[in-house]
């Protein structure tokens, strides 16, 4: 058994982080969203995707941190700075923002903020202690091949109709 | 004070409303791909530390977590894709461009 003295740091330095790392997902969130260089909003998401898979290892979900990290902060980010880099906009192509509609969203995303937090709170999460092997690639696996076979398989199918389509979008003439 | 997952839900909903006024608000078609993305993060955060919590290991969250992931990627390349052609087609990725099914 951990001393309680042990688990009060614990809890408080738990809390310290949870802390660090909300406000540093929340910055790079508004630096994705504020910034005009499409090449650091891209690196504002990695450092935001970062954060948010710091928190699934602070929640006890390790397994799906690093698939954050290896499937999403890699490969989907690159993907991503790839077409920024081929495409080599200038500013004037980049797309701004449209000045009207940026007060009426402003209004309507604080709005939104209010409506989700406070359904947010008003949902207390039980009490339950961690389950036995929460987070494990053991347990994800059999939850996997088990009770989610079938949603799997159409989820594969799906990527592979996904990448089909993308190659068609890009493809210069469908005839060559 | 606020235990982890809750003050994980709330952060994602803060991520969320992020989002979507990235969506609203920019015209550039990759930064909407980029909030979209942010987006399906803060619902993969509201699955995770939600599913914690619930009887019966909490491996269902994570699963589905899982499923908005493999989505997410194949949103990210079929979106790129469209954002290639429209930038073959006009010469910019302004989406204000792109309205040729306007009425």
């Amino acid at each position: 058994m951990i001393p309680l003295a042990l688990l009060g740091a614990m809890t408080s330095l738990q809390t310290i982080v949870l802390g660090l790392i909300a406000l540093v997902a929340i910055i790079a969130a508004l630096g994705v969203v504020l910034h005009r260089n499409p090449v650091v909003q891209g690196l504002f998401l990695v450092l935001n995707l970062l954060a948010i898979a710091g928190l699934y290892a602070l929640l006890g979900a390790y397994f799906f941190a690093v698939i954050q990290v290896l499937v999403y902060a890699g490969a989907v980010m690159v993907l991503i700075i790839f077409v920024i880099m081929l495409l080599n906009l200038q500013p004037a192509a980049r797309g701004g923002s449209g000045l009207t509609p940026v007060f009426f969203a402003f209004v309507l995303g604080l709005a939104l903020v209010s409506l989700l937090v406070r359904a947010g709170r008003s949902f207390a999460p039980p009490e339950a202690a961690l389950a036995e092997g929460f987070g494990s690639v053991a347990q994800m696996g059999s939850s996997l091949f088990m009770g989610y076979f079938y949603p799997f398989e159409v989820i594969s199918l799906a990527l592979v109709a996904a990448m089909a389509g993308a190659i068609l979008f890009a493809k210069r003439d469908l005839e060559g | 004070m606020p235990d982890a997952p809750s003050a994980a839900l709330l952060l994602s909903a803060v991520l969320f409303s992020i989002g979507t006024f990235g969506v609203l608000t920019r015209r550039g078609a990759i930064t909407i791909l980029m909030s979209i993305e942010l987006m399906l993060n803060a619902g993969n955060l509201a699955l995770i530390s939600v599913s914690r919590s619930l009887p019966g290991g909490g491996a269902d969250g994570q699963v589905l977590a899982l499923f908005v992931l493999a989505i997410a990627a194949a949103e990210a390349a079929v979106g790129l894709g469209l954002v290639i052609a429209l930038f073959r087609l006009k010469g910019s990725i302004d989406i204000d461009l792109a309205r040729l099914l306007r009425w």
